[in-house]
């Protein structure tokens, strides 16, 4: 009996079953069953955590219908709650820290694939790697007592006296708010951008490279003709793949934006997130609809989430095959 | 004349780059140093033996919370690491057709689920039937997040394991369920261990599943169904606290929290060091 | 009209690894040279010191002096990026850029130089595309991408885009290695059309093809230069031993 078996270039070699063996009979069985078990545990939390969040926000889904998002009253007394504001103070942080990360980010990923002398690279990229390795709460705390007074005291009133015509840069100078919540969520973001980034760039075949230096360009005309047109839907995957850890980022942010469910168009007012939200509110809840109406909060950042990294790993994985899986 | 503005670019477009790179790592720099600076005082032997002093009283320390932590980072192990390592190895061995796929979607959806959602899980399922927060639930919150990280580390490890050391062993008669327990594991270890440091140092610096599945604990826990303190809940209870002393505390913290993960890292890449060229 | 180029003592280093040993050759102009040579003799690494491509590789060096119409590529305030588009290279495996049409593969380094006129652009990549012997099979689908076409095709489709640019000499570092036959074949007559205004360095590992299209032959062993003579000469009363050797089979 001949099986086909996997291995990991992908070549099927073909295995041989025992059909005399007697005796590791039971210990194979039991060890494909164990494995197999392991597996379907996985299956089961997952799907488990989607109904069970489903069930659990039931309430609040038949209250509120399909204006929950809509809707901007966030009343604990009245029971009335709309998620807009959170949802808003998400998405804004989110966008205002991928525009600042983004380009840092794919800028420093181009640095260490293709500019960098190779002995700058492994500092370089192990101390990004450090970068991603600080907890939330960490950088959520360096947020609260340098970058938020910093803010308060030199940035906000610098961009409000120079730009202040602007409603993006009106009102009080807090230093806690969009703009903190903005620039900690681009210092947490940016290792990751840059970690796929890289991957992505040097999935592209050398080749590619050499056809251009051959034909007379530069460096950097063989980064942008050869290597960044290739490597385009990667970046947007690693792009979307900064989004979607922002999206979810909790403690660093709830520390620094002020936690005030109100949207606003100054990015010096305070704002609110949904998964900040849920941070401060959850063991205050004082009745079951309120509850209910938190997690209901989690579904949507749960589906929204997920969607947007589903989407950034189809974007990476059609890079082509060098770009086996995504390291987060 | 055009080959100079060329070469300009070149040479502009270069800069810029390394002007990235230096901006990335500048937060990194800023931020460690803060940490020595504010904490490196308030980390005496106090801070690793004392427990935490009632609101107003200087002093104590978070013994607890080390404590704490490093108990919900082994309960977590208990249920995440089996799971991970034995559903890696189905992924990397099985020959089913679909399943394998699903599974690896799966923990790749998981893997990007925000962690307060994964909390939400945890309440829902340990804190509501026991009715109490509880170092259990926290563990489990952990070991939620711990899973997808060993399973995938695992799964590439085994793959990487040629198939000629495979066919060999079976070759000689061994029993499947031998060749991968005392050969193609073996093999593994070291990347397999990466792996594992790696989801470790993850889950030490959670915060966000524990709000509401271990709550924290300003004094000893009185067993695992009962909340119990962790070191990034004490910190981030101290930092939005209104006394200063806290707050030297939770720098303290800090500095002990990435102390610890760095380490595991340090730890995680000493280990594979030569062995094992694969995971960035 | 094409410009020979003069070799003197190239030296190449990968590292520590001496890779080219005292090169001296002279490659005639509006002619076609072949380097032949095993495995690891240094034929490929020859020719990228031609266009200063070697130096590409982290640890890699050359040495020496490459007079190109007199003036040394390797002289101290040469441009690299300067001496690629003078010397153009076509590589083992046919390299297209998939994200660009055809055309914008032909235009490639014409755009890079600032060319923007459009019926300037129109007629260098016809006139490169005629000289590839390929504007019969693309004219209608210039607007495809570069990757579509077949890999003969797509190994014309490079050879039009480094003539796109005009260069003085034309390196080929193996191009058939990867076709078939009938591609081979269209390519080799393709050389023969070239060189008559272009000079043309192949490596080949193919000693027929050698044969075929070749003025003169430079056998390369170990990274040195064993025996350069006209073509016929080389293959048949060769004035090396080891030279013989090669060409009879005994090794290689």
């Amino acid at each position: 009996m001949v099986q086909e078996g996997g291995t990991a270039e992908g070549l099927s070699l073909p295995r041989l079953a025992h059909p005399t063996r007697t005796t590791g009979r039971w210990g194979d069985h039991l060890y494909r069953l164990l494995i197999r078990a392991a597996a379907l545990a996985l299956l089961v939390l997952v799907l488990g955590l989607v109904i069970v969040m489903i069930r659990a926000a039931l309430p609040s889904i038949r209250t509120f219908g399909w204006r929950f998002p809509f809707t901007s009253t966030w009343d604990p007394v009245a029971q009335r709650f709309g998620a807009l504001p959170l949802i808003y103070g998400t998405i804004v942080s989110s966008v205002l820290a991928l525009l600042i990360a983004v380009p840092l980010g794919i800028g420093a990923a181009v640095y260490l694939s293709e500019v960098a002398p190779p002995w700058i690279r492994p500092p370089i990229s192990f101390l990004v790697e450090m970068l991603a390795a600080v907890p939330s709460v960490v950088y959520g705390l360096w947020g609260i007592f340098v970058l938020a007074p910093w803010l308060r005291t030199q940035v906000q009133p610098a961009l409000g006296s120079t730009l202040g015509f602007l409603p993006l840069f009106q009102g009080p100078p807090y230093g806690v708010g969009m703009l903190a919540a903005g620039l900690i969520l681009a210092i947490m973001v940016v290792p990751f951008i840059i970690a796929v980034s890289r991957e992505v760039l040097l999935a592209v075949p050398n080749e590619q490279r050499e056809a251009a230096l051959a034909l007379g360009a530069t460096r950097w005309e063989t980064t942008r003709l050869a290597v960044l047109r290739y490597a385009r839907s990667g970046l947007i995957g690693a792009i979307l793949l900064g989004l979607g850890r922002a999206l979810g980022e909790t403690m660093a942010v709830t520390m620094v934006i002020g936690n005030r469910p109100e949207i606003s168009a100054s990015l010096f007012a305070p704002g609110y997130t949904m998964a900040g939200m849920i941070a401060n509110e959850f063991t205050e809840a004082t009745s079951d609809l309120y509850l209910s109406a938190l997690v209901e909060v989690g579904l949507l950042l749960f589906v929204v989430t997920v969607i947007v990294n589903t989407l950034a790993r189809l974007l990476v994985w059609s890079m082509g095959g060098a770009v086996k899986e995504v390291r987060e | 004349m055009r080959a100079g503005i060329r070469r300009a670019i070149n040479t502009v477009m270069a800069c810029l780059t390394a002007f990235a790179a230096l901006l990335v790592i500048l937060p990194l720099i800023l931020i460690l140093a803060f940490l020595v600076y504010q904490g490196a005082s308030a980390v005496n032997l106090d801070f690793f033996t004392q427990l935490p002093k009632p609101v107003g009283e200087p002093g104590g320390g978070m013994a607890n919370a080390i404590v704490g932590t490093l108990i919900l980072i082994g309960l977590a192990s208990c249920l995440g690491l089996p799971l991970g390592i034995l559903g890696g190895v189905y992924l990397a061995e099985s020959r089913d057709r679909r399943l394998p796929w699903v599974i690896r979607f799966l923990a790749d959806v998981l893997n990007g689920v925000p962690s307060i959602v994964i909390g939400i899980f945890a309440y829902t399922v340990v804190v509501l039937p026991l009715r109490r927060f509880s170092a259990l639930a926290g563990g489990f919150a952990l070991a939620v997040i711990m899973l997808p990280i060993v399973l995938r580390t695992t799964e590439e490890l085994v793959r990487l394991v040629p198939a000629s050391l495979r066919e060999a062993a079976l070759a000689l008669g061994i029993p499947e369920w031998k060749v991968i327990l005392r050969v193609v594991l073996p093999t593994a270890r070291a990347g397999i261990i990466t792996g594992v440091m790696v989801s470790i140092a993850r889950i030490a610096g959670e915060t966000a599943p524990l709000l509401f599945t271990a709550f924290g604990n300003r004094f000893w826990h009185q067993g695992l169904l009962q909340p119990i303190a962790a070191l990034p809940l004490q910190i981030f209870a101290y930092a939005i606290a209104p006394y200063d002393d806290w707050h030297r505390q939770a720098w303290a913290g800090a500095l002990v929290l990435i102390l610890m993960i760095f380490s595991s890292s340090l730890i995680a890449r000493i280990v594979t060091k030569g062995r094992y060229s694969g995971v960035r | 009209m094409a410009d020979g180029i003069l070799v003197k003592q190239l030296n190449a280093w990968f590292g520590a690894l001496h890779v080219l040993r005292d090169i001296d050759l002279t490659i005639a102009p509006g002619a076609v040279t072949a380097i032949i040579g095993p495995s690891g003799c240094g034929k490929s690494t020859f020719i990228r010191c031609l266009n200063r491509m070697h130096e590409v590789v982290p640890g890699a060096r050359a040495q020496g002096q490459v007079l190109l119409n007199g003036e040394d590529l390797y002289g101290p305030r040469v441009d690299p990026v300067q001496v690629r588009r003078r010397i153009g290279m076509v590589f083992q495996k046919p390299n297209p850029f998939p994200t660009m049409s055809v055309f914008d593969n032909v235009a490639a380094g014409l755009r890079l130089d600032g060319v923007r006129n459009h019926a300037l652009l129109d007629e260098a990549v016809q006139h490169a595309l005629h000289q590839a012997a390929l504007w019969g099979e693309v004219k209608d689908v210039l607007g495809k991408s570069g990757a579509s076409l077949s890999g003969g095709q797509q190994q014309r489709l490079c050879i039009a885009r480094a003539l796109a640019v005009r260069p003085e000499v034309l390196l080929m570092d193996e191009p058939c290695s990867a076709l078939d036959p009938i591609a081979t074949a269209k390519i080799e007559e393709l050389i023969v059309q070239l060189k008559k205004a272009l000079t043309i360095v192949i490596v080949t590992h193919n000693m027929q093809q050698a044969a075929r299209v070749s003025e003169a032959t430079a056998f390369f062993l170990l990274g040195e230069l064993v025996e350069f003579d006209k073509t016929t000469r080389i293959f048949t009363n060769p004035s090396d031993r080891r030279t013989e050797d090669y060409i009879t089979g005994r090794f290689g």
